[in-house]
């Protein structure tokens, strides 16, 4: 009995360690967060002197028409963003699954824009962006057209910060579509042409069905990066002009550091983390789901046998 | 439906050559069998012909047309594959009916189409699962309904009942004997198992290591096989070969070795007279011994083991150093370990050559 005890309880001793560390890292700054988002706190002092004040900046923010504003373009931003890179995505996938000499380097060079540092592509895009000698500007002059206000004028500039975006995520999408796609069996495929399939009917009916499961974990992923997305934007508009591309997490760093309301930044954080954590919950549901249906259907299997 | 003809076509995957060139011809409504061993480029040949796999080389001709560019789609062809590669993400109901749907055909008829096929085939209550959910020989039969569901113009089978139980399987081979004989359409079926080949092929295409050994109609294989291998391949159990040579004696031929001597009979005694002294390897049927010791040449064999199957028997026998089976009524039965006359009925003698393996 008594060594039974010790060698159920064994696994969870070698997990311990890691248990406390991942404890430590990163419950204490998300209750350090939670605990400030109840203070009115301005950086100057420390976090014993701020004054409680109960649930006043969450009702506070609800009442706030810029953060309204701010979370609506956050989540313009992301559905926008996430539709059009997995369409891309998934698109150039299909595309590019096939064996032609060079494709492999092809692919390579796809899935580089992925790898600069969100800063460096903010910078890149902000200077091609720019009005007089950018070069989206300079060709269209060149080809006789007005030059676009990429990002002086609010629509455009939300559409620029989409494409930048679009620039440097599709690849991910891409990569992580192809995977699938190799990974998904030939036979069905070959099988499908033989029933008469034309190439848009096996991509309609048998490759997209197939790939789905990992398309939804994708589009997912890419929706919780999405909402966090700082950095592109913060060189590229910082928001501007107006609020029309301020999302969530600059209108944060800035009520933070500009505003110097460090509770209700936190306030703020926690409505974005809320949001993640339903998504990340939907994914979770979702996982559940498929291993559930999996589990069936291998009771299913063994009934049979 | 189409004449199909291999004209000098050839398969390799980068420097390996798979299949050298050949030819072939299958005949409108013809039922072919390709026969062979394990890795001898059956599925290659059946592939190539589906448009699944790209022609190192020839051309294949529907009738007069060449095809090699089409694609499987417009070749008019339904297939069973070897791995059965069904839908995973369809029911088997769908995954019968894919090829109906996207030939716009109308809802009951598919529904009617499905419902006798799957009767035939003993999936009826089956229709509402997912592959995952099937046994393997459940998804064999699927596969095949997928086909069957078809009315295409040439039906091709890739061992499609390798994974089915002996009475299934008989079922099945029954099925399809009672289709060729009944639908006009090309078929081409590749096997392993003899017996299905002899059964149903009108023709049987014996393959080995990417060559044609042989082809003709089962008859033709099994009393006049080109060689010891399309001997050996053809007729369960399968022939026995002793190393021998021909002399002549008394007037008469003669093939002697280790522990016999037969007479040949006259008319090859004839034609090889000249022969005398060569190496041969003799070629015997089990079914080609006799308890009557008044209708064949006599021969003393050591019996080792004696294997019933019901109203036969194979013996397990040796003659000299080389294992001989021989098969037997079990009416009369015959113990194991003792040595036993039997007659060898010598019009079923077959001879070959011991270097070429060609028969002579
Ligand atoms: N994609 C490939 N690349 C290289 N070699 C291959 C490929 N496919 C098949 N081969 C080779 O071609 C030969 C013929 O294969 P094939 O599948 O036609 O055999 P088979 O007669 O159908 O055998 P089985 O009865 O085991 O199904 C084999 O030696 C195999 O190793
Ligand atoms: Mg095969």
């Amino acid at each position: 009995m008594q060594t039974a005890n010790v060698n159920r309880l064994t696994p969870y001793m070698f997990m311990a360690p890691a248990v406390i560390v991942m404890a430590v890292a990163l419950l204490y700054p998300i209750g350090y967060m939670i605990y400030a988002s109840f203070l009115d706190w301005n950086p100057s002092q420390r976090i014993g002197e701020a004054e409680f004040v109960g649930l006043r900046n969450y009702i506070n923010l609800l009442g706030d028409a810029s953060f309204r504003e701010s979370f609506w373009v956050t989540l313009k931003f992301a559905a926008v963003v996430v539709t059009l890179e997995m369409c891309l995505g998934v698109g150039l996938a299909l595309l590019l699954d096939r064996n032609i000499r060079g494709m492999s380097l092809l692919r390579t060079l796809f899935i580089l824009p992925m790898m600069i540092a969100p800063i460096v592509v903010g910078l890149m895009w902000r200077y091609m962006y720019h009005p007089t000698v950018g070069i989206f500007n300079q060709t269209l002059k060149g080809l006789g057209f007005e030059p676009i206000p990429w990002l002086s004028d609010g629509d455009w500039a939300f559409a620029s910060v989409v494409i930048a975006d679009v620039w440097q995520w599709t690849p991910f999408i891409f990569i992580l579509s192809l995977a699938a796609l190799q990974s998904l069996p030939r036979s069905a495929m070959e099988a499908a042409r033989i029933d008469g399939a034309t190439g848009w009917q096996q991509i309609i009916y048998i490759k997209l069905p197939l790939m789905m499961p990992v398309l939804i974990v994708t589009a997912l992923l890419r929706l919780i990066d999405a909402f966090k997305v700082l950095e592109v934007i913060l060189v590229l508009t910082n928001g501007g002009p107006g609020l029309s591309t301020e999302i969530l997490s600059l209108r944060i760093s800035r009520t933070a550091s500009e505003f110097r309301e460090l509770g209700e930044a936190a306030a703020m954080s926690n409505y974005l983390l809320i949001l993640l954590l339903i998504l990340t919950f939907g994914m979770f549901l979702y996982n559940k789901a498929i291993e559930a249906r999996a589990a069936r259907l291998r009771r299913a299997a063994q009934e049979e046998t | 439906m189409p004449r199909i003809s291999f004209d000098q076509v050839a398969k390799s995957y980068g420097s390996v050559e798979v299949l050298p060139p050949f030819d072939l011809t299958l005949e409108d409504g013809e039922f072919t069998v390709l026969v062979g061993p394990s890795g001898c480029g059956k599925s290659t040949t059946l592939r190539m012909l589906a448009g699944l796999e790209t022609l190192s080389g020839g051309e294949i001709y529907f009738d007069d047309k060449p095809i090699s560019k089409l694609e499987p789609k417009d070749r008019d062809l339904a297939m069973v594959f070897q791995d059965y590669a069904l839908y995973p993400h369809m029911s088997i109901a769908k995954n019968m009916s894919f090829a109906l749907r996207l030939a716009r055909v109308s809802k009951s008829e598919i529904e009617e189409k499905v419902k006798r096929v799957a009767a035939m085939l003993n999936i009826s209550p089956l229709l509402d699962r997912k592959p995952a959910e099937l046994s393997g020989g459940q998804r064999q039969r699927v596969a095949m309904g997928r086909a069957l569901v078809r009315d295409a113009g040439t039906f091709l089978f890739d061992e499609p009942l390798s994974n089915l139980d002996a009475k299934l399987r008989g079922k099945m081979r029954a099925e399809l004997a009672e289709m060729r004989d009944t639908i006009d359409k090309n078929m081409v079926y590749v096997t392993h198992d003899q017996v299905e080949a002899m059964t149903l092929g009108d023709r049987i295409v014996v393959m080995s290591d990417g060559l044609i050994q042989q082809q003709g109609t089962p008859e033709e294989l099994f009393k006049a096989p080109v060689n010891t291998f399309v001997a050996g391949f053809i007729g369960s159990p399968t022939m026995n070969f002793i190393d021998g040579e021909l002399v002549d004696e008394k007037g008469t031929s003669w093939v002697r070795g280790d522990g016999f001597m037969l007479p040949l009979p006259v008319e090859m005694g004839q034609r090889l007279g000249s022969l005398a002294e060569r190496r041969v390897t003799l070629g015997l049927r089990p079914s080609s011994f006799t308890m009557d010791l008044t209708t064949g040449a006599p021969i003393e064999l050591n019996v080792v083991v004696s294997e019933y199957l019901g109203a036969q028997s194979v013996l397990v026998t040796r003659c000299g150093g080389t294992e001989v089976l021989v098969e037997t009524q079990s009416a009369a039965p015959i113990k194991a370990g003792q040595m036993q006359s039997f007659g060898v009925l010598i019009d079923e003698i077959m001879l070959f050559d011991k270097t070429s393996g060609l028969r002579l």
